[in-house]
């Protein structure tokens, strides 16, 4: 029968033993030749877009990348999905923007951040998803 | 209760029970919110309501297990607490960074992050506030006659927490990395570290309340939190199948998240065997029903339910819906909320003297709460699995979808009136208890 002893070694080396796995993982994962984000394309503008996208909290009601708030559109290819002056006319809009009903924060952006958000969104559409891009619809023109 | 110092506990379980109920506000705004009904847009966007009441869910679980940590460590160390007047001020700074983070939520100040939208400033401030509270059970810990296997398992969940929280507060320009960094917090959190801490705080009630050999109950505690962590920190990949990192984690994730339902499962077979077992028949039954009954639905919740939607050939299409929010909900109230419960049970009636152990509203909060969760678990799974099929399958447009499945909404929001009923209950016990007072302590 397993005693008290063997079961904190259990613990202790069972802990060490992932733990350390889980760090070569995360390192082998995020080295420069595994990259599927395209890093060298990220400008200062799609930087500052991010910047905007964390400020006003867009995650707290959209998903991205499929994490968010499920009460507004998925945005991963939303630039492919409805094109730029689609996007920046609700950035910009002085007014809650709702065209099915569910309004969004007016937020009232300036021209010049809301091409920022347009380049983050393009940066973020170009990221490989190992193949969610394509199930999540209606996002992939391929698929519709 | 046999140190006077354990009486702070009391203020920080009133602190909880306090933020729960605006917790239980804010749930409901979103749930009108979903099933069409937005009339408070203007003061109080969905995005706002959802920053509120997932932050209260973090500030008043963290509150729970503090005031659980500062009651159970001077009885296990045999040691009074080494400062209470210290208790307080970390009481008070916790209660302010809360109160400043849910403000500043409504006028547009926060980090776009979700579970931590804290700003920095404000996470400055909880990191000094974590300090002073390691601190304080660390030194009580030293100073005291014993240490035990139930108060050291806490303690590790208490300060990994605290440590995890910094892998949050680093800048990325990438979203990916932005990402991959947030789950170290949330995942490790709650499928790693704050089931250390549940593990201890559901060691210490099924020592008193079971009478089961504290030997026994420590040698399994060990294998369960071996067990959670074996299978959580590997399992964290399945956070990271479709956020644009390497295919690896699609296999590592699938494989060690499937793993995560055995900790739940072992913990709770333990919690059954040890009431079982156990000769010792204790009074307290309500702290029974909450100790018992939070092994169970947290294997329900966060082990089956985690299960149903942990595989990549699954999450591929669940991955970003109401399924998770079914999963969410449920884990959380039966992991954290029903072990905060569970202490805050069997610890009142020691610290105020009042031995209110079965009463028919202690029941019922129990049962009616119970009910009503599962009822709202229910209609977010309906609501996810008819939004998976629609919008991932038959490619309908989202807001298409969202019309759709508003009924279930409705489904949902009566049911959450029925868990706050519960709930109400459940609080208005705790304050029939009374406050904590110096002729309740015992040899």
């Amino acid at each position: 029968m397993l005693s008290k002893k063997q079961a904190r070694a259990f613990f202790l080396v069972g802990t060490a033993v992932t733990f350390l796995i889980f760090i070569g993982l995360t390192v082998y994962s995020l080295g420069e030749a595994q990259d599927q984000t395209n890093r060298d394309q990220l400008s200062e503008s799609a930087i500052r877009g991010k910047w905007l996208w964390d400020k006003n909290n867009c995650m707290g009601c959209h998903t991205l990348m499929g994490e968010g708030g499920y009460y507004a559109p998925e945005l991963t290819k939303v630039v492919e999905r409805r094109g730029d002056a689609y996007i920046k006319a609700a950035l910009m809009s002085p007014v809650p923007w709702q065209p099915n009903g569910r309004k969004m924060v007016a937020y009232n952006m300036s021209e010049a951040e809301a091409n920022d958000m347009v380049e983050f969104f393009k940066w973020i559409g170009n990221v490989d998803l190992n193949g969610f891009e394509t199930i999540v619809s209606p996002l992939a023109k391929k698929n519709n | 209760m046999k140190y006077k110092s354990q009486k702070v506990a009391y203020w920080f379980f009133a602190l909880s029970m306090l933020l729960l109920s605006l917790q239980l506000i804010y749930g409901l705004i979103m749930g009108f919110a979903h099933a069409g009904m937005d009339g408070l847009h203007e003061w109080i966007p969905f995005n706002t309501a959802k920053a509120v009441h997932t932050n209260l869910l973090v500030v008043w679980l963290l509150s729970g297990f503090m005031g659980a940590a500062y009651y159970i460590i001077p009885e296990e160390a045999q040691h009074e607490l080494v400062s209470v007047k210290l208790a307080y001020v970390q009481l008070i700074s916790l209660a302010v960074v809360g109160v400043l983070a849910i403000i500043g939520y409504h006028f547009n100040i926060w980090e776009g992050r979700k579970f931590l939208e804290i700003p920095r400033g404000l996470d400055y401030l909880v990191v000094v506030n974590v300090l002073l509270f390691m601190g304080l059970i660390l030194m009580t810990l030293w100073k005291g006659k014993r240490k035990t296997t139930t108060a050291l398992v806490l303690t590790m969940g208490l300060l990994f927490a605290a440590l995890l929280y910094l892998p949050g507060m680093i800048d990325f320009d990438s979203q990916v990395l932005d990402s991959f960094f947030r789950w170290w917090v949330v995942h490790l959190w709650v499928e790693g570290v704050w089931e250390l801490i549940m593990g201890g705080i559901l060691s210490f009630l099924l020592i008193k309340l079971t009478g089961v050999d504290r030997e026994v109950i420590e040698k399994w505690l060990y294998v369960i939190v071996g067990l959670t962590f074996l299978s959580g920190i590997l399992g964290t990949g399945h956070h990271y199948y479709y956020i644009g990192v390497n295919k690896i984690w699609l296999i590592v994730g699938g494989i060690f998240s499937a793993l995560e339902p055995l900790a739940f499962l072992a913990m709770a077979l333990f919690a059954v065997n040890m009431y079982r077992k156990g000769e010792k028949k204790h009074p307290n039954k309500t702290a029974l029903l909450w100790t018992i009954g939070s092994a169970i639905v947290s294997f329900v919740g966060a082990g089956l339910l985690g299960f149903a939607h942990t595989l990549p050939q699954t999450n591929i299409y669940t991955h970003g819906t109401i399924v998770t929010a079914m999963h969410g909900h449920l884990s959380f109230w039966g992991a954290y909320a029903m072990i905060v419960f569970a202490i805050i049970s069997y610890a009142l009636p020691n610290m105020t003297g009042r031995k209110f152990y079965d009463t028919a509203r202690g029941r019922m909060a129990f049962w009616i709460s119970n009910i009503g969760m599962i009822g709202m678990t229910v209609a977010f799974g309906v609501a996810g699995v008819a939004q998976v099929y629609m919008e991932r399958k038959m490619k309908v447009d989202f807001m298409s979808v969202q019309k759709d499945i508003e009924v279930h909404f409705w489904v949902l929001i009566i049911m959450a009136i029925l868990f706050i009923v519960g709930i109400t209950l459940y609080i208005i016990e705790f304050f029939k208890h009374g406050q904590p007072n110096d002729e309740a302590l015992i040899e």
